[in-house]
């Protein structure tokens, strides 16, 4: 693995080393590593059936690796207990693709769910909560009682979001936060994003495969090929790195837009 | 580590100024100490707020902080904050633009009035007199498409028929069969109990036929087919709903009907009363062997005193009823099916409601024809 960045110093809050992935005899990741270091926005890059949601999956423990070491946070994600876990679990939040929310409960009750585990909370406070957490996730108040069938994709999202954030995680994963949203959607979901991780201090780690997310948002990408995490970098040293799908991913015409759009909107 | 985290606030109030020393963690899990603790301090207090020392403001911490600076500028106190960090400055900032937004748009708040007892009961009869009427148009639409199909034979989806008479009739003939024996045999037992008692022994026949021909068979095999089919019926279709497959077949030109419900009703139609007539032989069988244990009434003797009888009209009254359960059991099922809205828990309600209401209207339907049948002294 190449590392583009020198951050010797800075904190490493997600660690994977030596992740082996494999469903019967498909290997999907082979001597995986990773780190991701506090207070970023990193978005893991690939083509499809790479494994990107499963090492989002398998970060956040839902998959356990054939071999290999995964450390969030500090603790060991496949060795810890159930009490070590669920004191982790409380630190991150996972916002999953269409959302997930639970189909039976109300967008406000989602976000009170995982607000349960803090004992002693007054009703009243956890539903004020909840609701300040739905509007800083970019929903209208009235979307509080509507139930998750009654919402757009893009409300969903926002939902799925919003409950990530319920109890101020210190990671969020975003597995394609913006995919199937409209463009002017998706650019608001970008700038949701990166202002919830800066004025929250969150680590993000998110999959996608737009490459405006990437520009808006992302300090550094990495991407995975070849059943590995083939380089790790900012934007700019992506356009430099000469792997043939690296190339043909940040060099393709839909690139060559996205960054024009980037580097004007920078210039004006 | 939850439980050390705590939150200390220290209030110190000196020539009319106050000042606020917070230190540890304002996080969700503190709240509750903190909202407590602020409680207290005047809404008129010209206040100083020093959270140099905090160790972690998270939001539910920078809400209360929000919710402290608002009651005092209502109060006509002062609110002022020092040793925030930029992050903290940031996630005030955040917080407080939320907070605003939500608070403007809290006005009305989306609770329901109370309803009375008698509006409650009110709603309720309307709603199920509509789903009654829900259920009679959805009859409607079957037979009109039966009656399309004896028009045009060919538009009848012959696969979906079989398959559906398979699921619906031929696997259930176990559990039919079985219940049938079974109440043939409690019925030969308990009648001969009783009837030794008049050295009537002999007429346990008449009694086994006229309440398994008559009433038992086809009752019981239709509220099991009801448990079965109806459910199975409202999961499917309900399930193809959640997933927008109803609404796929309908721009792909399919008439739901006719795909969906026709197939499944009609394939009930011709199963119930086979159902039926296997649950009233396999009865008298169970009968017809507990007679001869019991009573020693050889089962050449139960098979005279049978047919001798009128017990074969008792078996025409029986199954005449067959096809009018299977109608309201398929009829049942596809009209919940419909009735699911796009989530999981909503699946789970209507199944259980298709079952519970196919039972239901299956005994009502049972008690109007007993009525019917004794009116015309059949």
């Amino acid at each position: 693995m190449q590392d583009a960045t020198e951050d010797g110093d800075r904190e490493v809050v997600i660690e994977v080393r030596g992740l082996r992935n494999q469903f019967g005899d498909h290997v999907v990741h082979e001597g995986l590593d990773l780190d991701v270091y506090r207070g970023e926005i990193l978005g893991v890059v690939g083509g499809s059936g790479t494994g990107k949601s499963v090492l989002l999956r398998t970060i956040a423990g839902l998959i356990e690796p054939v071999a290999g070491t995964v450390r969030v946070l500090g603790t060991d994600v496949l060795d810890a207990g159930s009490e070590e876990r669920s004191r982790l679990e409380a630190r991150w939040g996972v916002m999953f693709q269409d959302g997930a929310l639970f189909s039976s409960l109300t967008v406000r009750e989602n976000v009170e769910v995982p607000m349960k585990v803090v004992e002693d909370l007054d009703p009243a406070i956890t539903r004020t909560l909840a609701g300040l957490k739905i509007t800083m996730a970019g929903l209208p108040s009235t979307a509080e009682g509507k139930y998750p069938s009654e919402l757009s994709g893009g409300m969903r999202k926002r939902a799925g979001l919003a409950r990530a954030l319920a109890l101020d995680p210190e990671i969020v994963f975003l597995d394609e936060p913006t995919a199937g949203l409209d463009p002017i959607g998706a650019a608001e979901f970008d700038e949701l994003i990166h202002g919830l991780s800066r004025s929250l201090g969150l680590t993000v780690f998110l999959v996608t495969h737009d490459l405006d997310t990437l520009h808006a948002v992302c300090d550094r990408i990495a991407v995975l090929a070849e059943r590995k995490v083939l380089v790790t970098g900012t934007m700019h040293d992506m356009l430099s790195v000469d792997h043939p799908w690296v190339h043909a991913y940040f060099h393709g015409p839909r690139a060559r837009a996205a960054l024009d759009t980037a580097t004007s909107k920078e210039g004006g | 580590m939850a439980s050390e985290q705590l939150a200390n606030i220290e209030v110190e109030v000196r020539e009319g100024r106050t000042t606020a020393v917070l230190e540890g963690v304002f996080t969700i899990r503190t709240i509750s100490a903190v909202e407590d603790a602020l409680k207290d301090i005047r809404p008129d207090a010209k206040l100083l707020v020093d959270i140099e020392k905090l160790e972690h403001l998270d939001t539910a911490g920078a809400w209360s902080l929000i919710r402290l600076e608002q009651r005092l500028a209502q109060g006509g106190g002062n609110f002022e904050l020092r040793g925030a960090t930029s992050q903290a400055a940031a996630l005030l900032d955040t917080v407080a633009t939320a907070f605003d937004r939500q608070k403007r748009a809290d006005g009305s708040d989306g609770s329901e009035p109370e309803q009375g007892l008698f509006e409650r009961l009110g709603r309720r009869v309307a709603a199920g007199g509509a789903t009654l009427l829900g259920m009679t148009g959805y009859l409607g639409l079957f037979l009109s498409r039966l009656a399309r199909l004896a028009i045009r034979p060919r538009q009848l989806r012959l696969t979906a028929l079989v398959h559906h008479c398979e699921d619906a009739g031929v696997k259930a003939v176990p559990i039919v069969a079985l219940m049938g024996f079974l109440i043939g045999v409690v019925l030969a037992f308990q009648g001969a109990v009783q009837l030794r008692q008049f050295g009537a022994e002999v007429f346990v026949v008449d009694l086994i036929a006229v309440s398994i021909l008559r009433e038992l068979g086809i009752l019981l095999t239709a509220i099991i087919v009801a448990g079965r089919t109806a459910s199975a019926f409202t999961a499917a279709i309900g399930s193809m709903k959640m997933r927008e497959e109803i609404d796929a077949m309908r721009t792909l030109g399919l008439d739901t009907a006719s795909v969906l419900f026709v197939p499944r009703i009609l394939a009930l139609l011709l199963m119930l009363p086979i159902l039926g007539l296997i649950a009233n032989a396999s009865g008298l069988v169970g009968g017809a062997l507990m007679s001869w244990i019991e009573l020693g009434i050889s089962p050449e003797m139960f098979r005279v005193r049978l047919l001798d009888g009128d017990n074969v009209n008792h078996l025409g009254v029986g199954l005449v009823k067959a096809p009018v359960f299977a109608l309201i059991i398929g009829v049942v099922g596809c009209y919940y099916g419909m009735q699911v809205k796009g989530n999981a828990d909503s699946l789970g309600q209507q199944t259980s409601r298709s079952v519970v209401a196919a039972i239901f209207l299956v005994i009502v339907a049972d008690a109007l024809f007993s009525i019917f049948f004794s009116e015309l002294g059949v």
